[in-house]
């Protein structure tokens, strides 16, 4: 069981607020993202739900028990750091073995999990190397397999991908959530990655200045952000907005469409524009289109078959469906 | 990386360095071999002439040789435990954050700018002078009988103010390697439910080993050529004759320049035995 609800939870270090009072339910099983710009207080919400760090105020329950002033070691919680933080001296297996040393497991058992998570993990070959003689990949699967031995009611996941280049980080992210498949234990995952975030996550968080801007599934925050921070933190590439269309977009301050929801023409369309750089990554290309009137620059999602160079000129249509609004102050007009 | 040209160079440029340093190190070291094959007595007749090994043979038969071989060792592993263990204590006390930590490492360190006669001098006097001293007062406010510390604690005396002025060095040394610590490794070690004594054990020790190796090999060097602690306190009596203090005493108080030189190339040799012994270990240590 891994259900965990943070109520009314605020942490202050000195006199800086970092997280406003908040409250937050992770139900049992779910895989929960807190996805956030850097500084915003990712790490440190994680940290008060580990543990490592004590709350301001508020109360935190971890399967109805409440689990405020208990030490880490009591909570039930497994994390992974963003610095994989194995024990540098200890070789791969003692690693693993580590939690269940201090926990009194008995060898055996301990032998038997330390074999299944390394069978699981594709870390056999190397159960007796040490950390500094791997690469970061196997690094990060020993802290994910230190983290399973344990059987944790949650996995904290901090950042675990962001020291990996491009392509593993793509094989961890499916990884790990297969591992959340496999094992159904909740998983708290933090990462300033909107993919990472849109792809893995049942629920997302989205975390600005400490705040909770929305709580949802990924489909939920791209379809119906609640504001204009969330609009333009989710997708990719960013939303276009634009400010002070006036009557013709209904009367909405902002208004906001996906680039995806624009379709170019080369003959008409109610916005005209010229085309600046020009993305290709063949399936698709992305238009960058300035001299619009409306915006510095609209970006325009089209087949990868358009053909547009620097300076053509391109008319756009917006798809009015999947138009955004929202008034003066950024929220969303439903 | 360096060429053919810039290397010659810098060898052209290193040169005089060099020299200077070796000239530094070779002409006594020469001198030092060439007197001990010599009778040399200055006040009693000069230079009598080659004696081939006869100083080597004295000097390891005389019946303070390997008495002064068993102090040196006993003040060096017992300086080197003292400080290792109270620097690790110290470096782990000082890393926690506190109010005036500035000044509190300051005091730390401060010993070690004091110069050895000195601080031998203001132990022998203020700590362990039996009558005004600060321990004889300490001793007779608990009702005991004061301790004549240089005379009947004499090498226990050596080693307490030895490490007095060592410790800074080691806690120094070990704060700096405490600091260089990954926190997160301590909070991943402590959500594995490592108590603050197995997060000690199986972390922090293993992290400073290579600091500690360090520390160890630097103050053997200069542990094993201490003097002017005993010259100023025991002067070599009560059993704190050092091998050092013994060449000392062959050369300047017998006035026996050719076997005292004998007794320098055995220090030497003594020196290089435990330097290598140390630098396996260091090896080791390097490694991982
Ligand atoms: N120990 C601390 N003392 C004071 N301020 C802190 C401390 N730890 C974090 N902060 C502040 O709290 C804020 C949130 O930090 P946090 O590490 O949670 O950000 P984050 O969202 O994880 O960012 P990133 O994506 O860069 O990791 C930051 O402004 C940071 O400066
Ligand atoms: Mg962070």
């Amino acid at each position: 069981m891994g259900r965990i609800t943070l109520d009314q939870v605020s942490k202050s270090f000195g006199e800086v607020e970092v997280i406003p009072p908040l409250d937050l339910t992770i139900d049992d099983g779910e895989f929960v993202v807190f996805v956030g710009p850097s500084g915003c207080g990712k790490s440190t919400l994680l940290r008060l739900i580990a543990g490592l760090e004590d709350v301001s105020s508020g109360e935190i329950r971890i399967d109805r028990e409440p689990a405020t002033h208990l030490p880490p070691s009591k909570r039930g919680l497994a994390m992974v750091f963003q610095s994989y933080a194995l024990y540098p001296h200890m070789s791969v297996r003692k690693n693993i073995a580590f939690p269940m040393k201090m926990a009194g497991v008995p060898e055996d058992e301990q032998a038997r999990k330390i074999a299944d998570a390394a069978t699981a993990l594709n870390l056999t070959d190397y159960l007796d190397r040490r950390p500094g003689q791997l690469s970061g990949g196997q690094r990060q699967r020993v802290a994910i397999g230190r983290a399973i031995v344990r059987e944790p009611a949650a996995f904290l996941f901090d950042e675990p991908l962001s020291n990996l280049d491009a392509a593993l980080r793509v094989g961890m992210r499916l990884e790990i959530s297969e591992l959340h498949k496999r094992l159904a234990t909740t998983m708290i995952y933090v990462t300033h990655d909107q993919v990472e975030a849109m792809t893995m996550a049942d629920k997302i968080v989205v975390l600005r200045d400490g705040l909770i801007e929305q709580v949802g599934s990924p489909l939920d925050l791209y379809r119906a952000p609640r504001n204009l921070f969330v609009a333009g933190f989710i997708g990719s590439p960013r939303m276009n907005f634009v400010t002070g269309a006036g009557d013709r977009m209904g009367g909405a301050p902002t208004i906001g469409v996906r680039p995806e929801h624009i379709m170019a023409s080369k003959e008409s369309g109610p916005w005209k524009g010229t085309v600046g750089v020009s993305e290709h990554l063949g399936s698709d290309t992305f238009l960058h289109v300035h001299d619009t009137g409306l915006a510095e620059t609209l970006t325009v999602r089209v087949g990868g078959e358009f053909d547009a160079r620097h300076g053509d000129t391109v008319f756009l249509t917006p798809d009015d469906e999947k138009i955004h609004r929202f008034d003066a102050d950024g929220s969303r007009i439903a | 990386m360096a060429t053919q040209h810039s290397r010659s160079a810098a060898r052209i440029m290193m040169a005089p360095a060099v020299i200077l340093l070796l000239g530094w190190m070779l002409i006594p070291l020469t001198m030092t071999v060439v007197f001990s094959f010599k009778k040399y007595l200055p006040m009693r007749g000069g230079d009598l002439g080659w004696v081939g090994f006869e100083n080597y043979a004295r000097f390891v038969t005389s019946s303070s040789f390997w008495p002064a071989v068993a102090t040196t060792l006993i003040v060096v592993g017992g300086v080197l435990l003292i400080t290792v263990i109270l620097g690790v204590l110290l470096a782990l006390l000082l890393d926690q954050p506190m109010w005036g930590q500035g000044i509190v490492r300051l005091l730390v360190i401060s010993p070690f700018f004091v110069m050895p006669t000195v601080s031998a001098l203001v132990w022998k006097n203020m700590f362990m002078d039996p009558v005004n001293g600060i321990f004889a007062h300490l001793w007779k406010f608990f009702g005991a009988q004061p301790i004549e510390w240089l005379s009947n604690a004499s090498v226990t005396s050596i080693v307490m103010i030895v490490s007095w002025q060592w410790l800074p060095f080691a806690t120094l040394i070990l704060l700096t390697a405490i600091q260089s610590l990954d926190s997160e490794q301590l909070e991943a070690a402590e959500m594995d439910g490592a108590k603050a004594v197995s997060r000690f054990g199986y972390i922090i020790l293993p992290h400073l080993a290579r600091a500690i190796t360090i520390v160890v090999l630097i103050q053997t060097i200069f542990l094993l050529s201490i003097f002017a602690e005993i010259f100023v306190t025991t002067q070599g009596s009560f059993g704190t004759r050092t091998l050092t203090y013994l060449i000392y005493q062959r050369v300047l108080e017998s006035q026996n320049v050719g076997l005292g030189s004998a007794g320098g190339v055995y220090a030497i040799i003594l020196a290089n035995i435990v330097a290598l012994f140390l630098m396996r270990i260091v090896g080791k240590n390097l490694d991982t």
